[in-house]
C-alpha cells in the first residue's frame, strides 16, 4: 500500500538523519590547517606546481643536435 | 498525532541539529585560513601532445597507474589505448554499445572497463593475445556514468537509477547496493585508502560511503544543480566537486561542510570533470565553455586557463605521479599538458 511504503521511506529518511547527526566534528581551523600542511609539504614533488625541466619531461620531444 | 507526521517533525529536527552542529565547528573557512600562505604560482601549462584518433565526442578518460598508458571513451563506439610519451595507439577495443559515457583502468593494468546508455559495465581483459570481454555487469535500471576498479576481482558503478554499486568480478554480480540518492549518480571517487568513496548526483548532493557496510555515511549539500564531477584530494581528508551551478567545491570529510567555493562571476558554464595535481593544491576543473581551469585549492583564486579545445571539455585526469594533465573533449581529441 502507498501509505506503508511512504511511511518506511520516511522511517529510513530518519534513521539515516539519525546517523548523519551522530558523525564527530572536527573544527574548521583544524582542517584547514591539515590541508595547508599537506599541500606545502608535498609541493615540492608537485611537477604541475613547480614546473617539469625540459629534460626530463617524458612528454617532451627530445630535442637533437645536429652535429656539422 | 499521526505516525507519518511525527517522523516529518523528527526528521526537520535531525536537519536543525545537523546543521547547528555544522554551525558551531565553523570558527574560520578555508580562504581566511590560507591568507599566510604564499600564492600558488601563475599556472602556464604547454599542450605537450594532441592525441587525435577519435572520430567523435569523448566522454572519458582514465590513466593506468603505470603513469603512461591510458584509457579514453569515445561515442565514436571505442575505447583507445594510448602511450602517452609517444602519442601512438596501442589498441583499440570495438564496443557493442558505442553510447560509452564512462571508461576506467584497473590498477593491475590488466584489465578496463567501459559503460553508459546500455545501464552494463563491460570489462575487458587487455593482455589476452586478442583483447577478450570477460564480464557484462548488467543490473543497473539506468545509465551507467561512472565506474572505477578497486582491484582485478571488483569494482565500483555509479548509475542514473541513483544507485551506485560493488561488484564481484568473478561471479558477475553485485555485492553491495548504496541506496539514498534521490537523483541520477553522475560520477564517483574512491578513497585513497579505499575503504570508502564520495558520489555525486543530479540531487545536487555528494556522498560519503563506507565500501564494505553499504551505509551512506555523510552527505555534503550546498551545490545547487547536477553534480557532474568529484574527487578526493589525495590526502583524503576533503573532496572537491564540479556542478552545473559553473562552481567547484571543497567539502571537509572531518568537519562535515563545505569549506570553499570556487567561482568565478564571468563563468557561467558547468563543470564536467576534475582532477588534482599531486599535492591537491592545484585544481584542474574542465568546463563547458571549451576551457579548463585551473584554481588554487587553498585560496580559492583562479591561477591558470588550459584553452586549446575547439568543443567542451568533458574529462580531465592526471596520472600518479602527478607529470602532467590530460584534457579530453567534445572535439574529438585528448591533449597533454605540462
Amino acid at each position: 500500500m502507498s501509505s506503508n511504503s511512504n511511511l518506511t521511506t520516511m522511517k529510513r529518511t530518519v534513521e539515516q538523519l539519525k546517523l548523519e547527526a551522530s558523525v564527530d566534528r572536527i573544527k574548521v581551523s583544524q582542517a584547514a590547517a591539515d590541508l595547508q600542511q599537506y599541500c606545502l609539504q608535498n609541493a615540492s614533488k608537485d611537477a604541475l606546481l613547480v614546473g617539469v625541466p625540459a629534460a626530463s619531461n617524458p612528454f617532451r620531444e627530445p630535442r637533437s643536435c645536429a652535429l656539422l | 498525532m499521526g505516525e507519518m507526521e511525527q517522523m516529518k517533525k523528527e526528521a526537520e529536527a535531525l536537519k536543525t541539529q545537523i546543521e547547528a552542529a555544522r554551525k558551531a565547528v565553523h570558527d574560520t573557512d578555508m580562504a581566511s585560513a590560507a591568507a599566510g600562505v604564499a600564492p600558488a604560482p601563475q599556472v602556464q601549462l604547454k599542450t605537450r601532445k594532441t592525441l587525435k584518433g577519435h572520430l567523435a565526442k569523448i566522454y572519458a578518460m582514465h590513466w593506468s597507474t603505470d603513469n603512461r598508458l591510458m584509457v579514453s571513451a569515445s561515442q565514436d563506439g571505442k575505447l583507445l589505448i594510448w602511450d602517452s610519451h609517444s602519442g601512438n595507439k596501442v589498441n583499440a577495443v570495438p564496443l557493442k554499445s558505442s553510447w560509452v559515457m564512462t571508461c576506467a583502468y584497473a590498477p593491475s593494468g590488466n584489465l578496463v572497463a567501459s559503460g553508459g546508455l546500455d545501464n552494463m559495465c563491460t570489462v575487458y581483459n587487455l593482455k589476452t593475445p586478442v583483447i577478450k570481454t570477460v564480464k557484462e555487469l548488467d543490473a543497473h535500471t539506468g545509465y551507467l556514468s561512472c565506474a572505477r576498479f578497486l582491484s582485478d576481482t571488483e569494482i565500483l558503478t555509479s548509475s542514473g537509477d541513483t544507485t551506485c554499486a560493488l561488484w564481484d568480478l568473478e561471479t558477475g554480480k553485485q555485492k553491495t547496493v548504496f541506496l539514498n540518492h534521490v537523483g541520477d549518480c553522475m560520477c564517483l571517487s574512491l578513497s585513497p585508502d579505499m575503504n570508502s568513496f564520495v558520489s555525486g548526483a543530479c540531487d545536487s548532493l555528494a556522498k560519503l560511503w563506507d565500501v564494505r557496510d553499504g551505509q551512506c555515511k555523510q552527505t555534503f549539500q550546498g551545490h545547487t544543480s547536477d553534480i557532474n564531477a568529484i574527487s578526493f584530494i589525495p590526502s583524503g581528508n576533503a573532496i572537491i566537486t564540479g556542478s552545473d551551478d559553473c562552481t567547484c567545491k571543497m567539502y571537509d570529510i572531518r568537519a562535515d561542510q563545505e569549506v570553499i567555493c570556487y567561482q568565478d562571476a564571468a563563468l557561467n558554464s558547468g563543470v564536467t570533470s576534475l582532477a588534482l595535481s599531486t599535492s591537491g593544491r592545484l585544481i584542474f576543473a574542465g568546463y563547458d565553455d571549451f576551457n579548463c581551469n585551473i584554481w588554487d585549492s587553498l585560496k580559492g583564486e583562479k591561477v591558470g586557463v588550459l584553452s586549446g579545445h575547439d568543443n567542451r571539455v568533458s574529462c580531465t585526469g592526471v596520472p600518479e605521479d602527478g607529470m602532467c594533465v590530460c584534457t579530453g573533449s567534445w572535439d574529438s581529441f585528448l591533449k597533454i599538458w605540462n
